[in-house]
């Protein structure tokens, strides 16, 4: 049975996922929309109904604090027409068959699961109520449900009454079901709270640190600086000395930065003895290829590149040169960012157990289904022979899309032939991320008299080989403005990267919504424009940029829409003391559109953030408004953070940063009130982990510019302002 | 070596030796997992417990310093009046995301109402700047703090 391996009598952490273990009711739906299974793979959920009403929902996404674990089951729980308070959730095992896609990323899952798991709710409700009908002798159509109830006239039964007889009949094809008229919702729209808030409350174990597995060691795993170097030589018996040390050994890995990379591991009854035992080893690392790059190195072939031809154009709308000629006025400027980690409060952590050809596995992972596959090619085992536990983490921000800890943990548990669980220290964690790449943007624009834009130009500097990016490095050229400006250029030059990088909140996003939205600030000043009124401009009539239906298309309308209603909260316009000022930037991503105004005041070089007002359209229906506020301000104070002061260097190839002195997080006397603002327009719901992130970069620098008349053109911001 | 510890009110030992931090201790050693690893070296505040009720770090106290003096973790400090109120707030407020931080945040919060029962603004800035949380809840810990001390309606 799952879980069973937790149920140590002596600890309290107990697992429950999958089976219909308790006795109740398990109605599993493969509901192709083609009528074929492999088609279902969106369209999945378990619901389980207990004889006294009580019903638990599979929440099938990881859970990183994104509070998915709420909003999904609540879909669910609407049109199966129940009490939220009759709810219990569960966190569904990996399984891409049952589930599909189990992934916490891109801010998709209300954006792909909002039918589909109301249509899950509503095939329930329909088995129900065609088991009260065929009960009663009633016709179906005779038949209502309350909550937790199917009544007809004096007929009335609670769904764990009807549940055994209701999972015995073959459900309805979900095309056909109606689904609820919005205006009657009682559970979606309504604000409801976090899962688990009582076990994070009271410190009841729930986190993959926490796991506890029978016969469990602990183990710390030592790579290379340089990422990828394999191991030269080590003494292993000074580590094997220390007390509590059960074993160490040399992992060979390979080369694959996403994979298991060489390092050596030990293996203890403690992770304080793991440690210790750490401390005591010597390891000679080889030599490795890129072992002599650096921030320094970086930077300078950049600033190359930039004065060279770029290697290729990604986008070409009509004629930027010509149009520069003829510009009244041209604005030129390079913008930059750098490396930053993510900074997970809780370290990459994961808990193998690998017996009998079988391979259990713990994980904090926000997408478990590459791991899967990890492990398989690392242990050579098939994907069927490996469970993986959703476990909730402690953050994910992107980090956890990458499974690296968890090859680490099954190949290190199969080597010790005990279960293990590996933890990361802080500072592994912080050098040995998979980074959000920094970049250069060489930036050109022409003007015409009248302050229109007529020209734009980029010539993005990135990381990779030839005609490839290397992992979220590139720029998708269709952001705005593109195809609002006639005449717009997007070249491009790389150089190569040996260390790893990977989707960041936001990803891409969270660093362009910073360069266009500041450097559009600067056409703006140079325009004579107050920068609403020329963003209102560049929008221009409302009207869909590109193809119906795209990811990359976009609405100047809805930007308008929440352009206006942040300006218009935020008083935009307002005078204010000497030393402050007010900013503004609006982006697109992740199909949401969001504008951010930022007041600050600059006092001696002291940089003080008044107040955010931001103001957000992802659609017709907030889920959940509740979690929809915090992410909203989760994300952009998320942004603040990082604009601010974080950057990670690298020298002689390997991160320079450890720990939180040298990585800082934003502290609470940093993080200012943001105010939250949702513009409903009629367009299907989506998702909120992301969108609010990229505008608020440039929006801080904005207002900084409006408070200083200095532009900050290079993040992070540091010492900048002394 | 075997030290013997009062971890919310109970007598507890723990056979390990004396550089061991007590976070360690706690958590796999006498299984209290409340109390969280998040940097080891005294700057995230992820596993802040109470030591005869003062808020210390137990990432980087090692086992031997503690003495006769009174641990109480998360687990523990629902049974005293500032905490269980601050742990009513936290939940009346939804203030976790992922949740990562929020033991340590909670056993800042109740050490300083303890200690100032109507903390302003700048005191409770002061008292929980030393508490990272990633996923910033700050405006809602800020909130619950002042929930917690009857200053707002929750
Ligand atoms: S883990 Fe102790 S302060 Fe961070
Ligand atoms: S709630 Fe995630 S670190 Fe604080």
């Amino acid at each position: 049975m799952d879980g069973e391996l937790l149920r140590d009598p002596t600890r309290r952490f107990v697992l429950k996922s999958g089976a219909a273990a308790g006795g109740g009711l398990l109605l599993s739906f493969t509901m192709a929309a083609e009528g074929n299974a492999v088609e279902a793979k969106r369209i999945n959920a378990y619901v389980r109904i207990a004889p006294d009403g009580k019903v638990t929902i599979a929440s099938k996404v990881p859970e990183v604090g994104q509070g998915i674990k709420t909003a999904l089951p609540m879909l669910i729980a609407e049109e199966l027409d129940v009490e939220w308070s009759a709810v219990t959730v569960e966190q569904a095992l990996a399984d891409a068959k049952v589930y599909g896609r189990q992934v916490a990323g891109g801010s998709m899952a209300t954006t792909l699961e909002y039918d589909g798991l109301r249509r899950v709710g509503a095939t329930v409700r329909a088995l129900l109520i065609q088991a009260a009908a065929t009960r009663w002798n009633v016709p179906v159509d005779s038949c209502e449900t309350e909550p937790g109830f199917v009544v007809s006239g004096k007929n009335r039964a609670s769904y764990g009454e009807l549940a055994e007889a209701a999972a015995a009949l073959t459900p309805p094809d979900p095309k056909t079901l109606v689904l609820k008229d919005p205006k009657a919702f009682r559970i979606i729209g309504q604000s409801h709270k976090s899962q688990n808030l009582d076990a994070i409350t009271t410190g009841q174990p729930l986190y993959g640190i926490d796991v506890v597995v029978p016969g469990m060691l602990f183990a710390t795993f030592v790579k290379a600086p340089v990422y990828g170097a394999k191991v030269a030589s080590v003494d292993l018996a000074p580590a094997k000395a220390v007390k509590g040390v059960r074993d160490a050994f040399v992992i060979e890995g390979g080369t694959n930065l996403n994979g298991l990379l060489p390092g050596v591991a030990v293996v203890a009854d403690s992770w304080w003895a793991a440690r210790k035992g750490r401390n005591a080893l010597e390891i000679q690392w080889a030599e490795h290829p890129t072992a002599a790059q650096s921030s320094a190195g970086f930077a300078a072939k950049a600033a190359e590149l930039a004065k060279a031809p770029p290697q290729r154009t990604d986008r070409s709308d009509g004629d930027v040169d010509t149009a520069l000629k003829s510009a009244a006025k041209v604005v030129a400027a390079t913008y930059s960012y750098p490396f930053i980690a993510h900074a997970p409060l809780e370290p990459q952590n994961c808990t193998a157990s690998v017996k009998d050809g079988k391979v259990e596995i713990w994980a904090p992972t926000q997408n478990p289904e590459p791991g899967r596959k990890l492990v398989a090619a690392a242990l050579n085992v098939p994907e069927e022979a490996i469970t993986i536990h959703l476990v909730r983490g402690g953050g994910g921000f992107g980090r956890r899309l990458n499974n690296d800890y968890m090859v680490e943990a099954a190949a290190i548990a199969a080597k010790a032939g005990a279960p293990v669980k590996l933890i990361w220290t802080r500072e592994d964690d912080t050098r040995h991320d998979f980074y959000r790449p920094g970049a250069w943007h060489n930036l050109t624009a022409g003007l015409d008299a009248s302050g229109k834009v007529t020209a734009w130009k980029d010539h993005f500097v990135s990381f990779g080989e030839g005609d490839k990016f290397a992992p979220s490095c590139g720029f998708n050229a269709t952001q705005f403005p593109c195809r609002a400006v006639d005449n717009y250029r997007v070249d491009v030059s790389v150089m190569p990267l040996g260390v790893p990088t990977g989707p960041l909140r936001a990803p891409g996003n969270n660093a362009f919504g910073f360069v266009l939205q500041s450097f559009t600030d600067e056409l703006a000043v140079a325009a004579g424009k107050d920068p609403v009124a020329f963003r209102r401009e560049l929008l221009g009539e409302p009207r869909l940029l590109g193809e119906p239906g795209k990811g990359d298309s976009f609405h100047t309308g809805r930007m308008r829409g929440v352009l206006d209603l942040v300006a218009e909260k935020s008083g935009w316009g307002r005078a204010l003391p000497k030393g402050s000022g007010l900013g503004l930037a609006c982006h697109y991503s992740h199909l949401g559109y969001v504008a951010v105004v930022m007041q600050v005041t600059v006092k001696d070089g002291a940089l003080k953030i008044e107040k955010v007002w931001a103001a957000a359209d992802v659609g017709r229906q907030i889920v959940n408004p509740n979690g929809a506020e915090q992410q909203m301000q989760g994300s952009i104070l998320d942004a603040i953070g990082s604009t601010l002061r974080q950057e990670i260097t690298f020298e002689n190839g390997a991160a320079k940063q450890g720990n939180f002195n040298t990585f800082p997080l934003l502290r609470m006397a940093d993080a200012p009130d943001v105010e939250v603002h949702f513009k409903l327009s009629d367009n299907n719901p989506t998702g909120l982990g992301e969108p609010a992130y990229p505008p608020t970069p440039a929006a801080l620098c904005n207002a900084i510019f409006a408070a200083t008349g200095k532009r900050i053109r290079s993040l992070p911001i540091g010492d900048q302002l002394a | 070596m075997a030290f013997t510890l009062t971890v919310n009110g109970e007598t507890r030992t723990a056979d390990v030796d004396g550089d061991t931090p007590l976070l360690w201790v706690l958590r796999d050693t006498l299984g209290l997992v409340g109390a969280k690893f998040g940097c080891g070296a005294a700057l995230c505040g992820a596993c802040t417990v109470h030591l005869n009720g003062a808020p210390v770090r137990a990432c980087v106290t090692p086992v031997s310093r503690v003495g006769a003096r009174a641990v109480t973790t998360v687990e523990g400090v629902g049974k005293t009046p500032a905490g269980a109120k601050v742990q009513e707030a936290w939940k009346a407020i939804d203030v976790p995301q992922c949740g990562y931080c929020q033991a340590g945040q909670i056993m800042s919060a109740t050490a300083l109402l303890t200690a100032k029962p109507k903390p302003t603004d700048a005191e409770i800035e002061a008292a929980m700047n030393g508490n990272l949380c990633r996923c910033a809840t700050y405006l809602r810990v800020k909130k619950a703090i002042k929930a917690a001390s009857g200053q707002v309606e929750v």
